[in-house]
């Protein structure tokens, strides 16, 4: 765990998962595209704008008792796309993955397109083809337009 | 090849064999459209045409098309006088209409809405325009105009005049008429030219353009010059409107030097963009192409229907 260790703030996590080197001040969209409220009673733990070797700063998520599976990792790269997740075991890490976009995100962004039907009460939920991953370019499904980087981030 | 079943929605859904194999049949459906010949192949069939936006020609050319076949049709020209305005959702309405007939046609202001209608849908869904999306059957009828007029639909020079920006038929066209390798001439005033999104994806795909604001320079080397209106209220200044008005109009004298089987296309509305002397020169074929509008639906409308 690197960073973690070493700059750790709250204690280690027996069980679950780490989501470690988060694009400092995102840990809350992350936790938005996760949809971990906070309201099921499990321990998370939350640091923002720690230092970091790579990037200066970043931010960290433990989830306690939580195995993350791979489609919900993957959305995490749409606000975190250098994000790296740590599966832990009796207090070490058993598993340790990259975030990468899927092909098909549905339902975790708007599309930027205020002329979009998926902007409307119709029943239409947003979803989005990867254009390109680095920099993030969606296209919409319904209206084709492209959302970008910026209008991603502004999101979140 | 069947379409039969399939909605469409964008000419991206459909393949060049798909579109060729349409403009083939559409042939022998030009006799049933132009009334000369009789057809009860969609007779019992009902066309559902929902048209939340105000339109002319593609309503009335797409019941021409299906009652020209034997089919009827329901349905209403604006959304005041459909449960819309009760504050019904769009999916909902499609719901119920397919309840009702065999096949939806759909214009909507939101773009998109054709996509949602498609999925909502168990019948076939034909997008009669979304907004500033697609509207499939219109640039098939260009293409279909120009193969009809010249022979064929490739390897032509083709250019677009007028507003490039906010044309949805010039931006649809573009990327079909390049799909079938042809050379865009792109000529527009300052501040219209076609998005650069647009030009980016063709050129990215290795099609050739080229792009002027001087319609005289590049006339001799057109075979079709497919003119769209330049509305007033995309200027801020009525001065500059005028002076751009005047001199994108075409008249006999701007085509001097075009080709003497040059084709001359429009969408239509026309307001002035086109000076009514051209209507009689060979030149015109503006109102051919309404008329391939009517055959294109109603080949359409058959396949999809089988």
């Amino acid at each position: 765990m690197g960073d973690v260790e070493k700059e750790l703030r709250v204690s280690k996590i027996k069980t679950g998962t780490v989501i470690d080197h988060i694009t400092s001040g995102k840990a809350l969209a992350v936790l938005r595209i996760l949809n971990i409220t906070g309201q099921t009673g499990a321990i998370i733990s939350i640091l923002m704008n720690v230092p970091s070797k790579m990037h200066g700063k970043k931010d960290v998520i433990k989830v306690e008792n939580r195995k993350l599976t791979k489609e919900e990792v993957n959305k995490i790269a749409l606000a975190a796309p250098d994000a790296t997740i740590n599966i832990i075991k009796n207090f070490k890490v058993t598993e340790k993955k990259s975030v990468e976009l899927p092909e098909f995100i549905e339902g975790i962004i708007k599309c930027s397109n205020p002329g979009c039907i998926t902007n409307t009460s119709e029943p239409a939920i947003p979803r989005f083809r990867i254009v390109s991953k680095t920099p993030v370019n969606l296209r919409c499904v319904y209206c084709e337009r492209i959302t970008g980087e910026k209008e991603l981030l502004a999101q979140f | 090849m069947r379409l039969k079943g399939r909605d469409i929605i964008s000419l991206e859904d459909l393949s060049n064999e798909e579109i060729s194999f349409i403009f083939n049949t559409a042939d022998k459906f030009e006799p049933i459209a132009r009334g000369k010949k009789k057809s009860s192949a969609l007779a019992g069939k009902v066309m559902a045409a929902l048209f939340f936006e105000p339109s002319t020609r593609t309503r009335l050319s797409f019941e021409s098309a299906m009652q020209r076949l034997g089919g009827s049709v329901i349905g209403f020209a604006e959304p005041t006088t459909s449960s819309i305005a009760k504050g019904e959702t769009l999916a909902d309405t499609v719901k119920t209409v397919e309840k009702y007939s065999d096949v939806i046609v759909i214009r909507h202001p939101k773009m998109g809405a054709a996509r949602l209608a498609a999925e909502v849908a168990e019948i076939p869904v034909i997008n009669a325009g979304d907004g500033a999306g697609h509207h499939p059957t219109q640039t098939m009828l260009d293409l279909y105009t120009i193969r009809k007029t010249m022979g064929k639909f490739e390897n032509l020079n083709i250019g677009l005049i007028g507003d490039l920006k906010y044309g949805r038929t010039v931006h649809s066209l573009a990327y079909a008429a390049s799909r079938f390798n042809n050379k865009l001439f792109l000529i527009s005033p300052p501040g219209l030219e076609m998005p650069r999104e647009i030009v980016g994806d063709l050129s990215a795909q290795g099609k050739e353009i080229s792009e002027t604001f001087d319609l005289s320079k590049v006339i001799p080397k057109l075979d079709i010059l497919y003119v769209t209106r330049i509305q007033k209220e995309r200027f801020s200044d009525p001065a500059e409107y005028a002076k751009v008005k005047n001199t994108y109009k075409i008249e006999l004298k701007t085509l001097e030097t075009a080709k003497p089987t040059l084709c001359v296309l429009h969408p239509l509305p026309r307001v002035d963009e086109i000076s009514s002397e051209l209507d009689s020169s060979p030149y015109a074929k503006y109102f051919d192409q309404v008329f391939y509008g009517v055959v294109i639906r109603a080949t359409i409308l058959s396949l999809l229907l089988g």
